[in-house]
């Protein structure tokens, strides 16, 4: 193992030995207290308006969303957007509490399963853990009760996002997380539109390896 | 490792320069990554308090680099992942080789890195039997192809659409003959369903990391596409590669160079997939790698610390630089001859695989400053590479006529009368022999310049007696 050798060579690079303990704490208090640096002032805006900022952003970066007002009008909505999309009905969801406590029998003829997304799922509908205003952005964390691969096995993912988890910037979400959830999860995706690729003379191409679409059913509860 | 042409480089610039294809797809896409980036960084009014910012947490984390790594290693076990400190490139395909063994690896899926590119995992993999699979679409088919990527953020830049589908149906041998790749649609269908088998079949997931966090233990991966995430999710095994300098302190820090990073690169506000990766599948996980590997590298970084070049280690392989470069447009990537092209790699590459193989690398630049302008990190990589050429020349690499040159020059210059007589003189002279037709098609010892376009012939009097001639009719007047 080369550890030592390497931080050897570091700190000979940097003309010291390891770091005195007073100085070796500061840099401690750096990281338990992350203080943030410069937030762009775009996301910094009424609630309504970043919930307008998030969908502006989402929708530019080819996502779609429909606005639901409340957790009963969500069945409806997701029956509706398959239809308009002429997809099958048949749905892989996060077997997260909060999509459990949706009245899915309202639209019998959704069929459902729990779990993690299998490759010959064609429809995901994940959780949202909280989203971001400031480029219209999901954050997503794993966890027993929000699988990974439904992020990206499936063609089309739905994603089900309350308005009140919507902040302005990366960094309230960060803190969002750390308040709740202690340590960092095994993953957390930050999703930002459906899959794509310009690897091909550098035009865009939507439906790269990931879902091909991306479609958020946004809560509106705060109002 | 690849084996660097860059001591060919002036062979290779000019080769790409007849290269018809290649132009036209420098023509074609270099305009347009320029034209994306100003269009970000126009809807961002902080962007350039920004750039102050990134470069600030890189330049703090350099300093303490040692004290982070070992905050992160700290992190990074106590979530359950391994940490394998490598210092040589040998050291790290060995690393990589042993754990895709250990794991009776067959095929191993790989995210883009271009640290893989460095160490040439997949050439040490395939020698040992174990089928390396590049899922970034352009790796992918560069990798069909056996060539390097020709840019580090979009390794198929040098391609056609044509050759994408010549590629595709002399490599997918199974592809009946009439099927049609009339539409860029076509080409990704066809690499989405043949990659999906490889995602589902892998062993063993590799990729690199944008960025690692002392904070939580975590690697950052940026993709659009997605493949990233399937390589680290689906198979047993998740490796990760990453070099020193990818260190930050905080999920914060982290934030605030992904928010220069996707603008700077491809002109997005945000790559489509940020993700983070702490240690391997939790308890009551449905899914997510068994194990969690990170290849820390050093290879020739810390030699970086505490000289002219530290300020390279800040660099977050964004691609700015070549995107903005006139060279890097005019001949392209493979030209450079190694694994990083452009300013960037004409700053990292001597670094790297030393200043006698990558010299002319730092001298293929016309100093315009564009590279440094645009940089997210706010790199001087002109200054750089002057710092290059001067080391190049201390160490005698420079070629005899040149060094000859410069001190037949050097030594009228440390003598201002002399120098000032002599090219009085010389001006004098040129003018009266120019004097008929106004410039000279060829000149003795000049032949270089006047290969390629004329001489214009002095009016008579230097730059120095023109100056004194209008300051003296200044205080006159």
């Amino acid at each position: 193992m080369s550890r030592e050798t390497m931080l050897r060579a570091i700190r000979r690079g940097l003309r010291r030995g390891p770091l005195p303990p007073d100085q070796a704490a500061m840099l401690r208090g750096r990281l338990a207290t992350h203080p943030r640096q410069l937030i762009p002032a775009r996301s910094r805006l009424p609630h309504a308006d970043q919930v307008a900022l998030f969908v502006h952003r989402l929708e530019a970066e080819f996502g779609s969303v429909a606005r639901v007002p409340d957790v009963e009008a969500v069945p409806g909505a997701v029956a509706d957007y398959l239809a308009g999309q002429n997809l099958p009905t048949s749905l892989v969801m996060a077997p997260h509490p909060e999509l459990r406590a949706i009245p899915w029998s309202s639209r019998p003829l959704l069929t459902i399963r729990e779990g993690r997304a299998e490759a010959t799922d064609l429809v995901s509908v994940q959780h949202a853990f909280a989203a971001i205003a400031e480029t219209g952005t999901l954050m997503l964390p794993s966890a027993p009760e929000r699988p990974t691969t439904l992020n990206l096995l499936a063609d089309t993912e739905i994603v089900v996002l309350r308005a009140s988890r919507l902040v302005g910037a990366y960094e309230e979400a960060w803190d969002l997380l750390r308040a709740e959830l202690g340590n960092m999860p095994r993953n957390v995706m930050l999703v930002t539109g459906p899959s794509r690729s310009a690897d091909i003379e550098q035009t865009l191409e939507l439906g790269a390896h990931g879902p091909r679409q991306l479609h958020v059913v946004l809560i509106e509860d705060r109002l | 490792m690849h084996v660097a042409t860059s001591p060919a480089f002036k062979e290779n610039a000019h080769r790409a320069l007849a290269d018809a294809g290649l132009q036209k797809a420098l023509a074609r896409s270099g305009p347009s990554f320029i034209a994306r980036r100003a269009a970000a960084v126009a809807a961002l009014p902080e962007f350039e308090q920004l750039r102050d910012t990134a470069r600030d947490i890189k330049n703090h984390t350099l300093a303490n680099l040692d004290f982070y790594l070992e905050e992160y290693e700290a992190k990074l076990l106590a979530a359950g992942g391994k940490l394998h400190w490598c210092a040589t490139a040998d050291e790290a395909r060995d690393t990589v080789l042993a754990i895709c063994q250990a794991a009776n690896a067959r095929t191993v899926t790989k995210g883009k890195s271009m640290i893989s590119e460095e160490l040439g995992i997949n050439d040490h993999l395939e020698r040992n039997g174990i089928t390396p699979i590049e899922t970034d679409l352009g790796e992918y088919i560069i990798q069909l192809r056996h060539e390097l990527p020709s840019h580090i953020i979009a390794p198929a830049f040098h391609l056609n659409k044509e050759d994408w589908e010549t590629t595709f149906r002399k490599s997918h041998t199974d592809l009946p003959a009439d099927r049609i790749f009339a539409e860029r649609r076509d080409i990704l269908t066809e690499a989405r369903a043949k990659l999906r088998q490889r995602f589902l079949a892998a062993d063993v997931g590799i990729t690199g990391a944008n960025f690692l966090i002392a904070e939580t233990g975590s690697s950052v991966i940026v993709t659009n596409e997605g493949n990233g995430d399937l390589t680290q999710t689906l198979p047993r095994v998740h490796i990760v590669l990453a070099s020193i300098e990818k260190c930050v302190p905080t999920l914060e820090d982290c934030t605030s160079l992904l928010r220069v990073l996707a603008r700077s690169a491809t002109g997005q506000e945000f790559s489509v997939y940020t993700t983070f990766s702490t240690g391997a599948r939790r308890p009551g996980d449905l899914d997510g790698p068994d194990e969690y590997h990170v290849v820390l590298v050093d290879n020739g970084r810390s030699a970086m610390l505490g000289t002219d070049f530290q300020e390279m280690l800040r660099c977050i392989r964004c691609a700015a630089c070549m995107n903005h470069c006139p060279v890097y447009g005019a001949v392209g990537g493979h030209a450079y001859g190694w694994v990083y092209p452009g300013p960037m790699g004409a700053v990292l590459t001597p670094s790297l695989i030393g200043i006698d193989q990558a010299g002319h690398l730092p001298n293929a630049s016309t100093f315009c400053g564009k590279c440094e302008s645009v940089c997210p990190v706010k790199i001087p990589l002109p200054n750089l590479m002057r710092h290059w050429r001067e080391r190049e020349f201390e160490r005698h690499l420079t070629p005899a006529a040149m060094r000859y040159g410069l001190a037949f020059w050097g030594f009228f210059v440390r003598r201002p009368t002399l120098y000032r007589l002599a090219t009085r003189a010389a001006a004098v002279t040129l003018g009266w022999f120019g004097r008929k037709r106004g410039r000279f098609r060829r000149l003795p010892l000049a032949g270089g310049w006047t290969a390629g376009r004329d001489m214009p012939a002095p009016e008579g009097d230097t730059f120095f007696a023109r100056y004194a001639k209008a300051q003296r009719a200044r205080k006159v007047g």
